[in-house]
C-alpha cells in the first residue's frame, strides 16, 4: 500500500509539474494588427483553462515565436519549437504561404498542427495533411457565405477587384463559379488585381467604374480597402453599385473607416457588439475584463484555438500526437460564435462567419442585418472534397 | 475607355508621378552630393505620414502638414551628425548598412508610437469633395498633388541654379574634393542636404496622408519605388526624377485602364531595366566624377597563412564533430548559418574582389531553390540529382541578367541587378502553373538517408564549406587576380590584356551558381519554397551579412551571415522590439567596427 501512494505520488508531481506546451508561431511584426487581438484572444484562454485545473490535471503552458512572415524563418522557428521547447502542438500562422510550409513540416516531423489563421482552401484540400488542422472559414467558405445574397440581387454585370495573390485569386476564382452555378446568365465585366498593399486606387475605381458594371465583388482588405473605399467615395463609384466584400466586416479592417465607411455593403465579418448569444456574452464580458478592450476577429481565433486543443487533450487523454490527431477528428465543442465540428475528412472546422451589410453609426462603422452563417452549410459536398485531398 | 475616361486616368497618372517624385527628390538630391544610398528613406516619409496623421488631429492637417515635414528634415539631420558623419571615411556602402539598421530601428518605433493599426487620415479641409471632369468625376485634393510635383521641381532647380547654396551642392555633386578644396565647409554642407533631403521625403509622407493610411508597411514600398525614379532619371538629376515618375505612374495608369492590372505588379522594374539597358546612365543621368577619398583604397587581400589555415581546419573539425555533442535546434540553426554563409560569400565574390554591386543576388538563390522544387516535385528527379543541377539553373540565370548588368557601373549596375531580381520573383509569383503562384511549392523533402536533421546537416556543412572554399580558392588564382586588377584599375587591367567585362561576366556568374547551390540546399532544408526567398529582403539580408562582414576581408561574409542569422533568431525570441535591437546592435558595429568583425581576425594576425 506504502508502495502504491509512493508511485501514485510520484505521477500525480510528476504530472503537475510538467506543462502541456502549445507552440504557437506568427507573423507578429508583420500583421500587427490583427494579431495582438489575437495573442489577447490565446492568453485569455490559458488563463480560463488553467484556472479551471488545467487539462488532464496539467497546465497549459504557451510559448509563442515571431515567425517573421516568411516561410523559411517559419519553419526554422517550427523547428526550434518542437526540438528545443518539445511543444506538444504547433499552432499559429497567418499567410498562406507560411502556414502551408509550418504544414508540410508538421506531417514530415509528425506533430500536430492547428493552422488558426490561414484562410487558403489548399491548406485542407489540395495540401491537406494527416497533422495539419485549421479553424477559421476558409476563403471558399466565406466567398460561399455571400453568394445568397448576391444571387438575390439579379445583377447581370459583376465587376470583380482583388489583391493579386492566393487569397484575392481563389477568393474571384469561387466567386465566379458558384454564381455562375446559381445565376448562368452572369457576365463578368471587369478584373482588377493590384498588387496586395500597393494599390493604385484612384486608377482602378476608373477602370471600375468604366466598365459600367451593375454589382461589385471585392476581396481587398487592410490599407488596400481603406484607399479603394476613400476614393470609390470621393469618385461616386459605389452610389448605384452595390459592393460585396469579404473581410471587409472584421473589426480590425472596419474600424479604420471610421465615418467614411460605406453603407449598405455585404461583408463577412464579426459584430462584436451585437452578438447576443450566452456564448457570446461570455466571452465578450471576460474579454473585456482581462484587456480592457473590446475583441476583434483575431480575439475569437486565438481564444477558440487554444481550447480547441486543450479539447482534444481532454478527449484523447493524453498528449501523443497520434492520439490527439484522432481526437480532433469529429471533435464536437463550443466557441464564442457557438458550437462547432472539426470534420474527420478535410480536418476543416465549422467555425462560421456573420454576414451582413455596412452601415455607419456614431461616425464608425458596424453590421447591419446580420445573419450567422454556420461554417457547415457552406463546404462543397464529400465527394468533392474527396476527390482534391490527397491523402 | 472613352476620351473623358482617357483623360481621368491620365490625370489619375499626373498625380501619382507628383507623389513618386517627391519622395525620389529628396533621395536624388542626397545621393548626388552625399553618395550615401539612404534605405532609410522610406522610413522618413513613414514617419511623415505617421507625424502628419498625428499632428491634423491637433492642429489641422494643413499646419500637420509642414509640420511634420520640418520634423522629418530635423531627424535626417539629427540622422547625419550622429550616424551618418562618422561613416563617410569607411569602406563604401557601409552608410547601407548604418541606413538599414535605422529602417529597423524607426519601424519599431514607429510602431511603439502609434500602435499596430493603420491609421487613416483626415481629407484635405476645402478639397474634400470631387471636380466634375469629362463625365467622370476627380478629386480636388489630386489636382493639388498634381500642382505641388511641379512646382517642387521648380523651386528645387531655382535654388540649385539661383542660389550660393545651390551653387556649393552642385560644386559638391560634380567633384567633392576640389569643393573641399576651395574651402567649403562639407560637414554642414553634408547636414544641410541630408536635411533637406529629408524634409522632402517627410512632406511626400505627409501630402499622402489624404490618399492613403499610414501603415508600418509604407517605407519599404516607397523605398523601391524611390530608387527606382532615382536610377531610371539619372542619379542626382531632380528633373530626370520627374521625368521617370511621370513615365513610371502613366504607364502604371493606363496598364490598369486597358485592364492589364496584374502587369503592375513590377511594371517600374521592367521600365528601370529597359531605360538602363538603352541608355546606361539613366533618362537625364550625367557621367560621375570618380571619388578619389571616399574611404581607403582596399588594401590587396592578403594570403591566408599558416595559422588561419589550421584555425580554419579546427573550426572545420569542430562543425563536424557537432552532431556527437548536440542533436535538434543547434543543428538546425547551423544549417540555416552555412546555407546563408555561402550565399553571402558568392555574393561577396562580385562585390568584394570584383567590386560589382549587387543588389538583386537572391534572384540566384531563388532560382536555385525553385529548381530544386521544380526538378523534384514537377519532373520526378530524385533529391540527389536535384540537388545537382539546380546550381547550374542559377548559373545559367546569372549568365543571362549578367551579360547587361556587368555593361554598367557603380548603382546603376546594382540597381540592374535588382531589377532582374524583381522580375524573376514576379515570374516566381505569378506563374502559378509552374512556380505554384504566391504560395509557392510545398513538399520538398531531402532522400530518407539524408533525412535525419544530423545527416542534412552534414551535407550542408560538406557542400557549403566546399563551395566558400572554392570561391576563396578563386581569388587567390590568376582569375581572382584579373578580378582584382579589373576593380582596381580597368585602364591598366585592360592595358595588360584582361578583359575585363568578360572577366566579370564569368565571375558573376560563378557567383550565381554558388548561389543557387545554397537556394538549392534551403529548399530541401525547409522542405517548401515560396517567392520570399528570391524577394528584396532576402537580396538585403545578403548585402547586410557582406557588410557587417566587412567586404575587404576574405572570411568577413561567413562570419556576417553566422552573426546575423543568429541575431536575428536570438533577438526576436528575447526582445518584442526584436528588430530595433537587431538595428541597434548593427549600428553599434558599424560604429565600433567599420572594416566589419572580419577585419578583427586581421588586427590579432
Amino acid at each position: 500500500m506504502k508502495r502504491f501512494l509512493f508511485i501514485a505520488l510520484l505521477v500525480a508531481t510528476n504530472a503537475f509539474a510538467q506543462t502541456i506546451k502549445i507552440g504557437e508561431l506568427n507573423s507578429y511584426k508583420v500583421f500587427p494588427a490583427f494579431l495582438e487581438p489575437y495573442k489577447k484572444g490565446m492568453e485569455l484562454a490559458v488563463e480560463e483553462i488553467n484556472a479551471s485545473g488545467g487539462v488532464l490535471g496539467r497546465k497549459i503552458e504557451l510559448v509563442t515565436r515571431d515567425d517573421g512572415g516568411n516561410p523559411g524563418d517559419a519553419v526554422r522557428v517550427a523547428e526550434e519549437l518542437i526540438s528545443r521547447e518539445q511543444v506538444n502542438v504547433l499552432m499559429g500562422t497567418f499567410a498562406s504561404n507560411v502556414g502551408l510550409a509550418v504544414s508540410n513540416l508538421a506531417a514530415q516531423r509528425k506533430v500536430m498542427f492547428l493552422a488558426s489563421e490561414p484562410l487558403t482552401d489548399k491548406i485542407v484540400w489540395e495540401n491537406g495533411n494527416r497533422y495539419t488542422f485549421r479553424l477559421r472559414p476558409s476563403t471558399y467558405m466565406q466567398t460561399a457565405m455571400l453568394i445568397p445574397e448576391a444571387v438575390k440581387l439579379k445583377k447581370k454585370r459583376w465587376a470583380i477587384v482583388y489583391p493579386n495573390y492566393e487569397y484575392g485569386q481563389s477568393a474571384t476564382a469561387s466567386f465566379k463559379k458558384l454564381l455562375k452555378a446559381a445565376q448562368p446568365d452572369v457576365e463578368f465585366v471587369a478584373e482588377q488585381a493590384p498588387p496586395l498593399g500597393r494599390i493604385d486606387a484612384g486608377a482602378v475605381v476608373q477602370a471600375l467604374a468604366d466598365a459600367k458594371p451593375d454589382a461589385i465583388f471585392s476581396s481587398l482588405f487592410a490599407a488596400d480597402l481603406q484607399k479603394f473605399v476613400r476614393e470609390g467615395n470621393m469618385r461616386g463609384l459605389f452610389k448605384n453599385t452595390p459592393v460585396f466584400n469579404l473581410l471587409a466586416g472584421e473589426p480590425e479592417y472596419l474600424d479604420t473607416l471610421k465615418d467614411e465607411t460605406p453603407t449598405g455593403w455585404w461583408v463577412t465579418g464579426y459584430p462584436w457588439n451585437a452578438i447576443n448569444t450566452p456564448a457570446h456574452k461570455k466571452f465578450l464580458a471576460a474579454y473585456r475584463k482581462r484587456w480592457n478592450d473590446y475583441p476583434r476577429q483575431g480575439s475569437v481565433v486565438g481564444y477558440t484555438a487554444v481550447v480547441a486543443v486543450a479539447e482534444a487533450i481532454k478527449k484523447a487523454k493524453s498528449t501523443d500526437t497520434e492520439k490527439l490527431v484522432e481526437a480532433m477528428k469529429g471533435l464536437e465543442m463550443d466557441s464564442p460564435f457557438g458550437p462547432i465540428v472539426w470534420r474527420a475528412l478535410d480536418h476543416q472546422s465549422t467555425m462560421g462567419a456573420y454576414v451582413g451589410q455596412l452601415a455607419k453609426k456614431d461616425g464608425r462603422g458596424v453590421m447591419v442585418n446580420w445573419r450567422f452563417a454556420d461554417g457547415a452549410n457552406f463546404l462543397p459536398p464529400y465527394e468533392e472534397v474527396k476527390a482534391i485531398r490527397k491523402d | 475607355m472613352g476620351w473623358g475616361s482617357f483623360l481621368i486616368q491620365f490625370l489619375n497618372g499626373l498625380a501619382g508621378a507628383s507623389s513618386l517624385f517627391l519622395v525620389a527628390a529628396g533621395l536624388s538630391l542626397i545621393f548626388g552630393v552625399t553618395r550615401v544610398i539612404n534605405f532609410a528613406h522610406g522610413s522618413l516619409y513613414m514617419l511623415g505620414m505617421y507625424l502628419a496623421v498625428w499632428l491634423s488631429g491637433r492642429v489641422g492637417f494643413w499646419a500637420a502638414v509642414p509640420l511634420a515635414a520640418a520634423v522629418v528634415g530635423s531627424v535626417g539631420a539629427l540622422i547625419e551628425i550622429l550616424v551618418l558623419r562618422r561613416t563617410y571615411k569607411a569602406p563604401e556602402l557601409l552608410q547601407l548598412l548604418a541606413t538599414f539598421a535605422l529602417v529597423l530601428i524607426i519601424k519599431d518605433a514607429a510602431l511603439w508610437a502609434w500602435g499596430p493599426e493603420d491609421l487613416l487620415g483626415p481629407r484635405a479641409p476645402g478639397l474634400e469633395a470631387s471636380a466634375p471632369i469629362a463625365g467622370g468625376a476627380f478629386p480636388q485634393y489630386d489636382l493639388l498633388l498634381m500642382l505641388l510635383g511641379p512646382l517642387v521641381l521648380v523651386l528645387l532647380q531655382l535654388a540649385l541654379k539661383r542660389t550660393r547654396w545651390g551653387l556649393l551642392i552642385r560644386a559638391a555633386t560634380e567633384d567633392r574634393e576640389m569643393a573641399g578644396a576651395l574651402g567649403i565647409n562639407q560637414k554642414w554642407l553634408f547636414t544641410g542636404v541630408f536635411a533637406l533631403g529629408a524634409l522632402l521625403a517627410g512632406l511626400g509622407g505627409a501630402l499622402q496622408v489624404p490618399r492613403e493610411p499610414a501603415s508600418l508597411n509604407v517605407d519599404l514600398s516607397v523605398i523601391s519605388d524611390a530608387f527606382v525614379v532615382v536610377v531610371a532619371g539619372g542619379l542626382g538629376s531632380i528633373p530626370g526624377a520627374f521625368l521617370a515618375a511621370l513615365l513610371i505612374a502613366e504607364t502604371k495608369a493606363f496598364c490598369i485602364a486597358f485592364g492589364w492590372s496584374d502587369a503592375t505588379l513590377v511594371i517600374e522594374f521592367f521600365i528601370m531595366a529597359a531605360v538602363l539597358v538603352a541608355r546606361p546612365r539613366g533618362l537625364l543621368g550625367r557621367p560621375q566624377a570618380p571619388v578619389r577619398v571616399a574611404g581607403a583604397a582596399p588594401a590587396p587581400l592578403e594570403i591566408p597563412g599558416r595559422r588561419v589555415l589550421v584555425a580554419g581546419a579546427v573550426l572545420l573539425a569542430l562543425l563536424a564533430l557537432l552532431p556527437l555533442a548536440t542533436g535538434g535546434y543547434t543543428l538546425v540553426l547551423l544549417t540555416d548559418v552555412l546555407i546563408f554563409a555561402l550565399f553571402a560569400a558568392s555574393l561577396h565574390f562580385i562585390m568584394g574582389p570584383g567590386g560589382l554591386y549587387s543588389f538583386g543576388h537572391a534572384a540566384y538563390f531563388g532560382i536555385g531553390a525553385y529548381a530544386a522544387g521544380i526538378l523534384f516535385l514537377r519532373q520526378a528527379a530524385t533529391m540527389e540529382f536535384a540537388l545537382l543541377l539546380a546550381p547550374f539553373a542559377a548559373g545559367l540565370g546569372a549568365l543571362v541578367f549578367g551579360w547587361f548588368c556587368v555593361r554598367l557601373s557603380g548603382v546603376y549596375s546594382a540597381m540592374l541587378t535588382l531589377a532582374f531580381a524583381q522580375i524573376a520573383w514576379s515570374a516566381a509569383f505569378q506563374w502559378d502553373r509552374f512556380t505554384g503562384g504566391s504560395n509557392g511549392l510545398v513538399g520538398i523533402w531531402p532522400a530518407p538517408w539524408l533525412a535525419s536533421k544530423t545527416a542534412y546537416y552534414l551535407l550542408t556543412l560538406a557542400l557549403c564549406v566546399l563551395g566558400i572554399f572554392l570561391l576563396w580558392k578563386m581569388i587567390y588564382s590568376p582569375f581572382g587576380y584579373a578580378l582584382r586588377a579589373g576593380r582596381d584599375s580597368p585602364q591598366r587591367a585592360e592595358a595588360s590584356g584582361i578583359d575585363v567585362r568578360a572577366t566579370q561576366w564569368a565571375a558573376f556568374t560563378v557567383a550565381g551558381i554558388a548561389a543557387g547551390l545554397a537556394g538549392a540546399l534551403y529548399a530541401f532544408s525547409k522542405g517548401s519554397i515560396s517567392p520570399e526567398s528570391m524577394g528584396l529582403q532576402r537580396s538585403v539580408d545578403g548585402l547586410v551579412m557582406v557588410m557587417l562582414g566587412g567586404i575587404q576581408t576574405l572570411t568577413g561574409a561567413a562570419w556576417g551571415a553566422a552573426l546575423f542569422t543568429w541575431l536575428q533568431d536570438a533577438a526576436a525570441r528575447s526582445f518584442d522590439y526584436w528588430r530595433a535591437a537587431t538595428g541597434m546592435i548593427i549600428l553599434a558595429l558599424v560604429m565600433v567596427l567599420p572594416g566589419g568583425i572580419g577585419s578583427l581576425l586581421k588586427v590579432r594576425r
